[in-house]
């Protein structure tokens, strides 16, 4: 078969399919609400953590390791460790504040300045501020840091400042799983829908099955309108849920300024990116396509010509 | 072009269609098949067709053994028969042009050319210039043709008929007969079962009797031939 020849069989197959589909428009419009409720669910929970983690996305530059060292470690050794955390991957930067140098702030910003002249000897450690790289704020990441560091003889103490952000980090991961199951189940959900949908109309089209086989026509030529269905109805629900998600990022986008502003933030919803519309329409033609092959090929063997 | 070699039917209901059944079919030629309604005449046309496999015996048509073709070769098997049905089996949603397009849109047959053989065959049968109508549109005995033009149109070599006269008066019988005999007329080989038996005798050519599944008279070599009166 030519190129020109099946690529003509290809697009007859699909203008019949859209053809039938047009003809029974509300029928088609439930099955394409269905599958875009099935894609929009995922779709909207993948935008919460997007935008959640947008919203809190600074707060990734407010976590900081304070690592304080052993009163005996001395500023020269202090400074070859800081060099040393310096050089890893994960760490942005890293800042060494001499013993005196705490002191110093500490007088100027906490008021006792006068209690603290009465000190004989300076009772602060020298310290490192280790602020990690945004894309190692992860509880996990950040465990991680802090056990390189407690390994240190010269450390003393470890602090993660900012406890509350890796729960909020932990939360987050929550909802990324969370997120994966639903879209496994949901995809499992349009490929049963899609697949009955395509039942039906086998069931329906038993007839011209029968005969189209009975000239000699093959399963795939048979399976191949089925197909086109199938692909059809998957892109249209992705199309649909697109919609479904920009109407509801539009009625939400007021209010979520709002709170966003009473918290002195100017932060706006985002929409779906290009690249996530594309995961959406290219899952749903995916799931489309399988389901019609899978529903095709089971149900269309069935069908023999009798005579 | 036809050989059935001591052929046996029995159906998963325990019917025995087909019992020890043996002839040929020559190239270019064109047999009756007689017999009563359940004699075995539409299991014959069945067995030749692939719709159903034998018990026992072998069915080769073209050369080809219909027993070792494995599935997936049925459809270009099939491709190689012309079929025609007694309720004609058109689809009733689809413009004519379309019902008689369909055995050359499975076997990929580029547009242009579909085009042009349809209207060939729709031409034979004496319907150009229906090609848009709906099946239910035309009358039985145009219906009939238009299967007839389906089963010429992708130029099967082997044409089959189960009772493609049984809804018709006679004149629309001689009618299609004749158009049968014509494509005979040009090297196809035609197998028509029917139980008009004036028909048959009207129109002469060699007979294969059916009874309760066995074929009267034994051999078909052996079976009186009536001369061709055309």
């Amino acid at each position: 078969m030519s190129l020109a020849v099946s690529g003509s069989r290809h697009l007859q197959a699909l203008l019949g399919s859209l053809g039938r589909l047009s003809r029974s428009p509300l029928a088609t419009l439930l099955t394409l609400l269905v599958i875009a409720l099935a894609l929009a669910l995922p779709a909207a929970l993948r935008l919460l953590v997007t935008n959640a983690q947008a919203a809190t996305g600074n707060f990734a530059n407010a976590i900081e390791l304070s690592v304080y060292l052993k009163s005996d470690v001395p500023l020269a050794k202090g400074k070859q460790l800081a060099a040393a955390a310096q050089q890893r991957a994960d760490v942005a930067q890293v800042q060494l504040i001499s013993a005196e140098q705490g002191l110093e702030d500490f007088r100027r910003y906490s008021g006792f300045g006068d209690a603290l002249a009465a000190l004989k000897e300076n009772p602060l450690p020298n310290m490192l501020h280790v602020r990690p790289r945004p894309e190692y704020t992860s509880s996990a990441a950040l465990e991680a840091l802090r056990h390189y560091f407690t390994a240190w003889p010269e450390v003393d103490l470890v602090e993660v400042d900012s406890q509350w952000v890796m729960r909020f980090n932990a939360i987050l991961d929550v909802l990324r799983q969370l997120l994966l199951i639903a879209a496994a189940l949901l995809g499992a959900g349009v490929l049963a829908v899609v697949g009955n949908t395509i039942r039906l109309e086998i069931a329906g089209r038993r007839a011209e099955i029968e005969v189209t086989k009975l000239v000699g026509g093959s399963n795939s030529f048979v399976r191949r309108p089925f197909l086109y269905t199938g692909v059809l109805y998957g892109l249209g629900g992705a199309l649909l849920a697109w919609g479904i998600v920009a109407l509801a990022i539009a009625v939400l986008d007021e209010s979520v300024a709002n709170l966003a502003r009473l918290y002195g933030s100017r932060y706006v919803l985002t929409g779906p990116s290009l690249e996530e519309v594309g995961v959406l329409l290219g899952a749903g033609v995916v799931l489309g396509w399988l389901g019609a092959w899978l529903s095709a090929t089971r149900h269309l063997r069935s069908i023999e010509p009798r005579g | 072009m036809i050989i059935f070699d001591r052929v046996s039917k029995r159906y998963a209901n325990g019917r025995e269609a087909l019992n020890n059944v043996s002839f040929n079919v020559h190239n270019g030629e064109m047999v009756f098949l007689t017999g009563r309604s359940g004699a075995g005449k539409s299991t014959v046309l069945k067995l030749i067709a692939l719709l159903e496999r034998p018990t026992r015996g072998n069915v080769l048509v073209n050369g080809r053994n219909t027993h070792t073709l494995r599935p997936r070769h049925i459809p270009a098997f099939r491709r190689h028969i012309g079929v025609v049905f007694q309720d004609h089996k058109l689809l009733p949603d689809r413009p004519v042009f379309d019902n008689v397009a369909l055995p050359l849109a499975v076997a990929a047959t580029p547009l242009r050319e579909i085009d042009k053989r349809v209207r060939a065959a729709l031409d034979q049968v004496g319907l150009l210039g229906k090609e848009r109508l709906l099946p239910l549109e035309l009358s039985v005995g145009e219906q009939q043709r238009v299967g007839i033009a389906r089963a010429v149109v992708s130029k099967p070599a082997l044409l089959i008929a189960d009772e493609p006269t049984g809804n018709l008066d006679p004149d629309l019988s001689r009618e299609v007969m004749r158009l049968f005999r014509r494509f005979q007329d040009v090297g196809v080989t035609v197998v028509v079962a029917t139980h008009d038996l004036q028909l048959v005798h009207e129109f002469g050519q060699r007979v294969l009797a059916l009874e309760a599944g066995q074929l009267l008279g034994g051999a078909a070599d052996t079976l009186p031939s009536v001369v061709a009166t055309r």
